[in-house]
């Protein structure tokens, strides 16, 4: 077997103990950031050495190594990096156990390269519960009664979560006696159409499914945990939580509705009008619900929701159009590399703001255009690119998801979409707003120190060069659109 | 006829058993109510052939996490107090029904495939060959390996003092 091919997970296994390990040996702390740094490094530098042309699977077709999965991995290990860099402050206040903290950030970044990888059902399960249990710590990391209640409400409703997801794999697996998600397609295929309409233990396997891996992206319904654990969670690790668990749950939804129930076309467009009342939902109430919010992380995590809500439509296209599915699924890479920088900018900003002021009410950001030009400019920046305005990433992201919707007959869908973009200026321009034009509570300034000033900066770079040259990164999403086929 | 009749007999105490752990109050009761569901369902895996699965169902669910819950109810205070009464029950009544008669329907009218071959007996070599062969389920046990020790990270985390 080729295990070369496995390298960048093996990687990042080796530094997670690595790291624990160091930590009973060296005084300075800083030590431990530096290797898990470099574990992500070199786990990112192998996947990009790894991109090609060749897509195979190893693990007896368990674990798909192609460009789908390498994008991800190259995407989940950046996001690490940039969290890592932004969460120095914070675990400098740790008297201990900040070896753990990095050890349980590797190996769930190794999950959620996992989780786009996989292409089998049980291998899926333990990769997602392996991120979810790491993120499970991670949120309760303070121990202190906000932080221990948002762990145990993610904790609760992440099992039953799961327990759902289970359930959709069995009656799956019960209606196709399959696990594989190829081989999954084929006994679909095998069936007569008259068969798979008797069938309802497929279909509720799906709706199950949908609804497990809803919970992962945070849509409408699935989202009751989002604005306590955010607010609740080290905010780096909401951070983390906001991009990197959705992202993964988007690798791993593409992964699965295009591989196994990509055919017949009256299946995909069953899924598809899921998808479509799904991103609706979120949209509307993640940005109605948005606007009253005064704590920013809570009002970000509204946001992420709505985001979800704007990437499902991009779902939905590829469920009304399976034939042009790879274009499709680049335009959601392309979204979600944009997403994610543009949300950790935003929440690195507020990371550095909050740990200067001790407050995460948008009121006591007043005047921060004064006392700390430089990190409210930056937060400006990745709000614009949310809301989906030019020259930010955020614009042609939304550009190329709803283009793709429109051509796909969802207009309707699209014009609500539109519609959500303005309701949502309101509630990110007030942030903007309260910056530039509040009275300061205080002349004083709000110093930042190196690294997250490091991190912010890649963010916003990363913002500003895909919003005014997309055609970089689209050309790679597009190459990342083919999945390794059966 | 008599391993149908077992099956059928342990289901229905399978069943009375949850819905014990759901109605009784007192909640060291409904731990050991959850202890009769476990050791009937491994009753329901031997009437099925899955003696391995049934071997297991008794070390660790029966032998290991039912004294994991117990030991838990003896360390919290006032568990004579019972579990307290609940605004949601009517909503979560009526939204437990409706997805019973959801799961009912979809188990009954599936036309459901049965496999051919009689069932494999014993299970257990067949099985470890199938986990830890190279054409097996060898990465899934891999994963599971991680998820231990990122289990183990996060207890030592959440258990220190503050």
């Amino acid at each position: 077997m080729n295990l070369e091919l496995f390298i960048p997970e093996i990687t990042l296994a080796v530094f997670a103990i690595l790291v624990i390990l160091l930590d009973l040996f060296v005084r300075d702390k800083s030590w431990l950031r530096l290797v898990s740094l470099s574990g992500l490094v070199i786990a990112g530098g192998v996947t990009v050495a790894m991109w090609g042309d060749d897509s195979t699977a190893i693990f007896n077709n368990m674990l798909a190594v192609d460009n789908f999965a390498l994008f991800f991995k190259l995407l989940f290990a950046g996001i690490a990096f940039l969290v890592i860099l932004a969460s120095t402050d914070y675990v400098a206040k740790f008297a201990r156990f900040q070896g753990e903290y990095y050890a349980l950030i590797l190996l769930s970044t190794l999950g959620m390269m996992l989780m786009a990888a996989t292409t089998d059902l049980i291998s899926l399960f333990v990769a997602l519960e392996l991120t979810s249990i790491s993120l499970y710590v991670l949120v309760g990391f303070l121990k202190d009664r906000k932080s221990t209640e948002a762990s145990l409400k993610y904790l609760l409703l992440g099992a039953i979560a799961s327990a759902v997801l289970l359930y959709g794999m069995a009656l799956v697996f019960g209606s196709t006696g399959q696990t594989q998600l190829g081989a999954i397609a084929q006994a679909i295929q095998s069936m007569s159409l008259e068969s798979v309409l008797d069938s309802p233990a497929l279909l509720m396997g799906i709706v199950l499914l949908i609804a497990g891996f809803g919970f992962k992206i945070a849509a409408v319904p699935f989202q009751m945990w989002v604005p306590d654990v955010y607010e609740g969670a080290p905010t780096p690790v909401t951070a983390y939580l906001s991009v990197a668990s959705k992202a993964a749950g988007f690798a791993i939804i593409l992964r699965v509705f295009f591989s196994a129930f990509g055919i017949p076309e009256w299946l995909s467009m069953n899924w598809g009008m899921i998808f479509a009342a799904l991103a609706v939902i979120s949209m509307i109430i993640g940005n109605v619900i948005a606007i009253p919010q005064t704590n920013i992380k809570r009002m970000l995590g509204y946001s992420s929701i709505a985001q979800a809500g704007y990437l499902m439509v991009g779902l939905a296209a590829i469920g009304f159009a399976p034939a042009i599915a790879t274009q499709g699924q680049s335009t959601i890479l392309f979204f979600l590399a944009s997403y994610a920088l543009t949300n950790l900018g935003a929440f690195i900003a507020v990371i550095a703001i909050s740990n200067k002021i001790n407050s995460d009410d948008i009121a006591d950001y007043a005047g921060m255009g004064k006392r700390a030009p430089v990190m409210a400019l930056a937060l400006t920046l990745c709000l614009i690119s949310l809301i989906g305005m030019p020259p930010a990433a955020g614009f042609m992201a939304k550009f190329y998801i709803f283009s793709t919707a429109v051509q796909n007959d969802l207009l309707w869908l699209v014009v609500i979409a539109v519609l959500n973009s303005v309701i949502s200026a309101y509630y990110y321009l007030r942030v903007v707003k309260v910056m530039w034009y509040g009275q300061p509570a205080s002349g004083e300034k709000v110093p930042s120190s190196g690294a997250p000033r490091l991190a912010l900066f890649l963010c916003c770079l990363g913002v500003l060069v895909l919003g005014i040259i997309p055609g970089l990164v689209m050309r790679l999403a597009e190459l990342a659109g083919k999945m390794f086929a059966f | 006829m008599g391993l149908a009749a077992a099956f059928w007999i342990m289901a229905v105490v399978a069943v009375i058993a949850a819905l014990g752990v759901v109605f009784l109050r007192n909640v060291f009761r409904a731990a050991l109510a959850l202890v009769l569901c476990f050791i009937t369902v491994a009753g329901l895996y031997i009437t099925l052939s899955a003696d391995f699965l049934a071997a297991v169902q008794i070390l660790v669910y029966v032998g290991a996490i039912s004294v994991l819950i117990i030991l838990a109810i003896m360390m919290t205070r006032e568990v004579q107090q019972g579990s307290p009464a609940n605004r949601m029950k009517i909503p979560a009544f009526i939204v437990a029904a409706v997805l019973l008669g959801i799961m009912i329907y979809t188990v009954t009218q599936t036309p459901w495939q049965i496999a051919p071959e009689s069932p494999l007996s014993p299970t257990t070599v067949p099985l470890a060959t199938k986990l830890f062969s190279e054409s097996g389920f060898i990465l899934p046990v891999e994963i599971a390996a991680t998820l231990i020790l990122a289990a183990i990270l996060g207890a030592i985390v959440i258990a220190r003092e503050k």
